[in-house]
């Protein structure tokens, strides 16, 4: 809409015409207080904060139910209004208990800022206040009564930005309350938006109240661990005895691709890095066959000495490798090269949840096709094909149900369950749960196996008549369907596509190489490149066993020796135990998982939440991933890997690039306590002075991530600020693709479930337990 | 057709609730008359009448909650067979309806919003029903008695007793 | 059966027919009911609108907004269907004479809501009706039914091509529903929170389609003022306050009922001549004039014109014409706090200066009315109700705060003589259930 030209406390202001006040005026500086507004949820004008005067106006109006029109003069802080919001104040303090003290919101309290600002000091009643005993709702969401205030925000971001409608008001005037849709409890996804959402501290979270008082903690934004869909979540971490905890996830930080939106994995599943099964010493199987602790370097010479044997006694074609979805992109890269250099071998794999490889070869050459997480909230048109977002990618689920509210975008679902995201939907169609090749040959315009009826055609003439659209698609598609559809995409108009994989950084692990026959960047292994040059000539050229192929390998007791990087696949696989007999297997895990329990030595790895470096969520988003805990006793893979690598006679320089001959730590290791070491780094990017000065420092693999994998260069200064980069997905390397095998097994985790990892989150089973109706547990349990 | 399903309801309400749905250009908006009708029948909107009123209009209990819990003519619990509701706004108050309400209460032995133990008469103190210009005045149901005087009120409730009140459905 | 009563100075319009059997629709033909609905057909909906325009009919329901301006507003063409819609939700303590128009001149609601629709170009009227009206919704319903058997609703109305139906129901106990937006929202079945405005019903309102809302005497007038013109109607009254109104006179007088008085007619003559002066002889003390939102008049302020500009020059309102009399016996904070008590039971609670407003004015006037209140409690009262005024969503919280400011001001004394444990000077009950819950 055209620009309109108004005047706020005495300032000439523009916004387009039809903006609210209250937004136009918080962009240009002027913040206008308010409880119930919320961008994005509908309108309330309940709370009566955010009046203000508008000349020739004769009431005071509302800034957030007021477009700015041309010529308006607006006063936002006249003696008028101030002394109303003080009033307002005075009226909800009547009621609203004192106990900012021990209240989990003390410190972070909208009603606490505002009545420090407006000042209702005084009290003016001698009433008893109204006082009713706190509720627990679910295992996650708590609800204090008096605290509440009223101003709907939770009711609406569960109904119209969650579409649950779990909470609802009752009764009427100062009987009104929230409550929830199960009489006394809620049947919900669990999403803690409500808590997030609140203003005040009626609506808390069961993993953080009473734990910590929030100037208590340290704020460090990272990648969630979980899904694929690689929300940004800032995670409250604070000082304990063995090192930092995290106390509290949420999303204080809305600048990351989810916007507003974390899932309950997000927000409180972090718990299983305070698992007590936590393993902190590296374990050694003995002569009695028990795996005992030992000390570090007793660990790794062990381990270092068992694969050196099997790779110079049987060779790297004997030596296995299995890599992680939830090991950073440093690492995963890292681990490669320490496979194809050290180990010799092709042998690497890791539990693959997407076809990602076939997805880069049909988008090579095609720039800017690749759609980001956040493309999903303003595309005027989408098509899902396959896949649960609400279940499998609720972020992605929130940004399509955002945008269809908020710019009626056109959902298009074509599915072979009943999908909640139907709701959204402009079309749908139910396919065959094997029908997913013929619909995309149906789609582009090849009638023939597809039973067709009216209903899909028109969904197909009007998925056509798009002139922007998001085609995103689950793991359905595979291989030449994934050919198919993106072929079908390109002959549209303007087209971008998604492919969802299961796991925070399932997408990296491809994109770094964790794959028997591609190097990073889908380079085939047969034509190096740039790898050999880098590496040296003694890569080996042919593909490499795939993951089930190490196993039957191992069966057939040709598998000398095999190294599990954070993956379990033992569980995930259904491998039988003796299957390993004759394998010296070497596991890095948190926990004594079903792999690890089979290991003949066990690092105890630090998690996600633990290091630092980058990750690749299933679009191609490139995130930061920040160091918030830490625990005494693990170690990151990282270091984990250069040390093997060193302890097995490799020089730590050819594995990572660092120092000039300076020896130094700047950081790596001190977590939450290192953001001055991190603003450094942040000083050394913009300045183009990139001194790397530990072989520990994933930054140093990352500058020849982005040398070697050319999708990977992007630009550093904004990733390392920690916002979002998208990967250059028209870059990739690879000249097969479609006709590889996929050895795709989708992971089938739903918004309960996180594979191992879920296992260990004392919350997540929690809810699990006690939700009945919403989601179908994972089949079986990995990585 | 609903009819031919389960009901709670008599026949002729389930009937009647049926034609409701279709008279305005949303099935939601015979959300309050529905309640009201079944409340007149079964006595109160107990959780089975939630259930089956949030079927029939295709939206959600908790819905059906936040909308009942919202008027106040509108029970979760039982009344009494004749709910006495005694006005003691301004125009009453003026001409002495706290004193029927105390009639009221002694008279039946209960307070404000109890029912008798025989079940027959519950008790309301009530805001404004509309009767102002003939105050004081008391509704037994949503028959209207006004000009009360204590002889009045005991006579109105002595013919419910002898079940010769009115009923206006 | 709510008494009628009859006074000389009456200009019986809208109550013509009260008691003259009207709700047999043949009763009602005779008494030339629908002819105002055919001449509407035949003369079209520019000439209605003109002819509302004229009468300085302005609602009824206490806003006083000129009805042919409020249906002048409406869309002539819109893409979703229009909808007339009749507000008999009335809730206003003091105000009976819709009961009225309900009991005894059904039939003069649907013609009147058929002119409306007539007048915009709707096909569907409704009328809601306040929950405790069962009896009269049983007699709407059957003039309604009525009408459709004589083919006056539904498809055709009176051969003329034009349908217009109607669909009557009522509410189920809020006093907020009377909001004309809130009004909407029952209609739609949730709860009856009053809406954002703008858009204003006449654009957006029901279903989202444009509708008109009248209260049900603004309605049930216009088939008189079609059939005796504009002007004459307009003359009836006083300056731009056109016609008759009808006046509910209750509390402490000695023939308390419903009048119908030309607008303008003095204050005084209504209560001391009209419904016969103070009960038992006894003196004035003050009057609510306008149902119990309006700011109350002392003994010495009743000398004014009761219509909507001259009510407004008195500092007070001409509401919805319940004028309640209160004499030399009532304590003032009683009678301040049963009016708070009622606007705390009916706040809807959406927003917060009037949920918490209401809620904190009536436990401290009932304190006060105790004894369980200092010097600093009157002004904090006042400053309460103050700080309420113009700020909340919509009008209810105005419609708290105006009386109390009223009261405080102007029997301050009265609010002292009840600090620092003396209690009630009246004797009065002390202990009232203070919660309508």
């Amino acid at each position: 809409m055209a620009d309109v030209t108004f005047t706020v406390d005495g300032k000439k202001l523009t916004a387009p015409a039809g903006t609210l006040l209250i937004d136009a005026c918080k962009a240009a500086g002027i913040e206008i207080p308010a409880f119930c507004y919320y961008p994005g949820l509908s309108l309330q004008g309940a709370c009566r904060m955010c009046m203000v005067r508008l000349e020739k106006v004769p009431k005071l109006q509302t800034a957030c139910t007021t477009p700015v029109a041309e010529g308006m003069v607006v006063h936002t802080e006249t003696e008028e209004i101030t002394q109303g919001r003080k009033a307002t104040l005075q009226l909800l303090l009547g009621n609203h208990p004192l106990d900012c003290p021990v209240c989990d919101k003390g410190g972070e309290c909208e009603l606490q800022d505002m009545t420090f600002k407006y000042g209702a000091g005084e009290s003016m009643y001698v009433e008893t206040k109204n006082h009713r005993e706190e509720q627990q709702w679910s295992p996650v969401v708590y609800f204090d009564r008096p605290r509440c205030i009223l101003c709907y925000r939770c009711v609406r971001v569960c109904g119209e930005g969650m579409d649950v409608w779990a909470l609802g008001v009752e009764n009427r005037g100062s009987s009104s309350v929230i409550a929830p849709n199960g009489g006394d409890h809620l049947d919900c996804e669990e999403c803690g938006m409500c808590i997030d959402i609140c203003p005040v501290g009626a609506l808390t979270s069961d993993t953080y109240r009473y734990q910590t008082r929030p100037w208590e903690m340290n704020h460090v934004g990272t990648v969630c661990a979980h899904c694929g869909d690689g929300c940004k979540t800032t995670l409250g971490v604070r000082t304990t005895a063995d090192g930092s905890e995290i106390i509290r996830g949420n999303n204080r930080d809305k600048s990351g691709i989810n916007g507003d939106f974390l899932c309950i994995k997000g927000r409180y599943a972090f718990d299983f890095a305070n698992h007590a099964e936590r393993l902190t010493k590296p374990l050694v199987r003995q002569a009695d066959g028990k795996l005992a602790p030992v000390s570090w370097e007793e660990a790794l010479d062990f381990a270092a000495q068992g694969l050196r044997e099997a790779r110079d006694a049987k060779g790297g074609k004997a030596v296995g490798v299995i890599g992680s979805n939830r090991t950073t992109n440093e690492e995963n890269y890292l681990l490669q090269k320490f496979a194809r250099t050290v180990l010799g071998t092709n042998n690497i794999d890791h539990h693959r949840t997407a076809d990602y490889a076939a997805f880069a070869a049909v988008l090579k050459g095609n720039s800017g096709r690749e759609a980001s997480l956040r493309d999903f909230a303003t595309a005027p048109a989408i098509l899902l094909l396959g896949n649960d977002p609400t279940e499998q990618h609720p972020a992605l689920a929130w940004q399509i149900r955002t945008n269809v509210r908020l710019n009626k975008a056109r959902l298009y679902v074509a599915n072979h369950e009943d999908i909640k995201l139907r709701q959204q939907a402009k079309a749908a169609v139910t396919l065959p749960q094997t029908g997913y090749a013929q619909f995309v040959e149906y789609l582009a315009g090849k009638d023939g196996e597809f039973k067709s009826d009216d209903a899909t055609a028109a969904f197909r003439d009007a998925v056509k008549k798009e002139e922007r659209l998001l085609i995103v698609f689950g793991s359905e598609l595979r291989g030449r369907e994934i050919q198919s559809l993106v072929e079908f995409g390109l002959s549209l108009p303007d087209v971008k596509f998604a492919c969802l994989g299961d796991y925070a950084n399932s997408r990296g692990a491809a994109d770094m190489g964790l794959l028997p026959d591609l190097l990073p960047g889908y380079v085939p292994v047969g034509k190096a490149g740039q790898f050999a040059g880098e590496y040296g000539s003694s890569l080996p050229a042919e593909p490499g066993l795939d993951l089930v192929q190490m196993f039957d390998a191992a069966g057939r007791g040709e598998l000398a020796a095999l190294y599990v990087v954070g993956a379990n696949p033992v569980a995930r696989y259904g491998v039988d135990a003796a299957t390993l007999k004759n394998t010296f297997l070497v596991v890095q895990d948190m926990f004594l998982t079903e792999t690890a329990v089979l290991a003949d030595v066990v690092f105890p790895a630090a998690n996600f939440y633990e290091k630092s470096g980058t990750a690749t969520n299933t679009y191609g988003d490139l995130q930061l991933v920040k160091k918030a805990a830490d625990k005494s006793g693990v170690r990151a893979d990282f270091e984990l890997i250069v040390r093997l690598a060193e302890k097995m006679g490799a020089s730590p320089k050819s594995m990572v690039p660092f120092g000039r001959g300076v020896r130094a730590d700047i950081g790596q290791t001190r977590g939450a306590q290192s953001g001055e070491a991190d603003r450094h780094a942040v000083w050394l990017a913009a300045n183009d002075l990139e001194l790397k000065l530990s072989p520990f420092d994933p930054f140093a693999i990352f500058d020849e991530i982005q040398r070697l994998v050319p999708a990977y260069n992007v630009p550093r200064l904004n990733l390392l600020a920690g916002n979002d980069e998208h990967v250059k997905s028209e870059l990739a390397q690879i000249d097969t693709g479609a006709t590889r095998r996929d050895m795709v097994l989708p992971a089938n985790d739903g918004l309960y479930t996180s594979g191992t990892l879920g296992n260990y989150s004392a919350k997540l089973k929690e809810v699990l337990a006690s939700n009945t109706t919403v989601t179908k547990p994972a089949e079986t349990a990995a990585d | 057709m609903a009819t031919e399903k389960k009901t709670i309801f008599s026949p002729e309400l389930a009937a009647r609730f049926d034609k409701l749905v279709t008279l305005y250009p949303v099935r939601r908006s015979a959300l309050v008359p529905m309640l009201l009708y079944a409340q007149d029948e079964v006595g109160y909107i107990s959780a089975a009448v939630v259930a089956e009123i949030a079927e029939r209009i295709g939206i959600r209990e908790n819905d059906v909650h936040s909308v009942l819990s919202y008027y106040s003519m509108l029970r979760t619990k039982p009344a009494g067979k004749y709910n006495v509701q005694v006005c003691t706004n301004i125009s009453c108050m003026l001409r002495d309806g706290y004193g029927i309400l105390d009639h009221c209460k002694k008279r039946l032995a209960i307070g404000h919003k109890e029912v008798t133990p025989d079940g027959l008469f519950s008790l309301e103190e009530v805001e404004c029903i509309g009767a102002c210009c003939w105050a004081p005045a008391m509704q037994v149901n949503y028959d209207f008695y006004d000009e009360l005087t204590p002889e009045k009120v005991d006579q109105v409730l002595d013919d419910y007793k002898a079940g010769r009140g009115k009923e206006t459905e | 059966m709510p008494r009628l009563v009859s006074h000389p100075d009456e200009v019986k319009i809208v109550s013509r027919r009260f008691g003259q059997g009207a709700t047999d629709i043949d009763k009602y033909i005779e008494l030339d009911g629908y002819k105002a609905a055919q001449t509407a057909i035949e003369k079209g909906p520019e000439w209605i609108i003109q002819v509302m325009k004229a009468s300085g009919l302005r609602g009824r329901g206490g806003a006083g907004f000129p009805t042919g301006l409020k249906w002048s507003f409406v869309p002539k063409q819109s893409e979703r269907p229009k909808y007339v819609l009749v507000n008999g939700d009335e809730s206003e303590p003091g105000t009976c004479k819709d009961h009225l128009i309900f009991l005894y001149d059904p039939h003069a609601v649907i013609e009147g809501a058929m002119i409306a629709g007539l007048a915009i170009g709707s096909k569907q009227g409704f009328i809601y009706l306040r929950g405790e009206y069962r009896y009269l919704l049983k007699i709407m319903e059957k003039a309604v039914s009525d009408a459709y058997a004589k083919g006056f609703l539904g498809k055709n109305i009176f051969g003329s091509g034009i349908d217009f139906d109607v669909v009557t129901q009522t509410g189920a106990g809020a006093y907020e529903v009377g909001e004309e937006s809130a009004l909407m929202e029952s209609l739609e079945g949730k709860r009856g929170v009053p809406r954002i405005k703008p858009p204003f019903p006449a654009v957006v309102g029901l279903y989202g389609g444009p509708t008109v809302i009248n209260n049900a005497e603004t309605i049930a007038s216009v088939p008189h003022i079609l059939m005796m013109g504009g002007e004459a109607y307009a003359k009836v009254g006083s300056e731009r306050n056109g016609g008759t109104r009808l006046f509910g006179i209750s509390g402490h007088v000695e023939k308390p009922g419903v009048y119908e008085l030309p607008m303008g007619y003095n204050l005084k003559k209504a209560i001391y001549e009209v419904a016969g002066g103070i009960r038992g002889g006894k003196n004035l003390k003050a009057v609510v004039p306008g149902g119990s939102s309006t700011t109350v008049l002392t003994a010495d302020e009743i000398e004014v014109g009761l219509d909507f500009d001259q009510m407004g020059k008195a500092g007070t309102m001409l509401g919805s014409g319940g004028i309640v009399v209160l004499d030399e016996t009532v304590c003032m904070v009683e009678f301040a706090l049963r009016t708070i008590q009622f606007y705390q039971h009916e706040s809807c609670g959406w927003c917060i200066p009037c949920r918490e407003g209401t809620d904190w004015l009536k436990k401290s006037i009932g304190r006060l009315h105790a004894g369980g209140a200092v010097d600093k409690d009157i002004d904090n009262i006042r400053y309460l109700a103050e700080n309420m005024l113009g700020r909340t969503f919509c009008p209810l919280g105005d419609a708290a705060a105006m009386p109390t400011i009223g009261f405080v001001k102007k029997f301050r004394k009265e609010f002292e003589d009840h600090l620092n444990g003396k209690g009630c000077p009246y004797g009065h009950a002390q202990e009232r259930e203070a919660a309508l819950v």
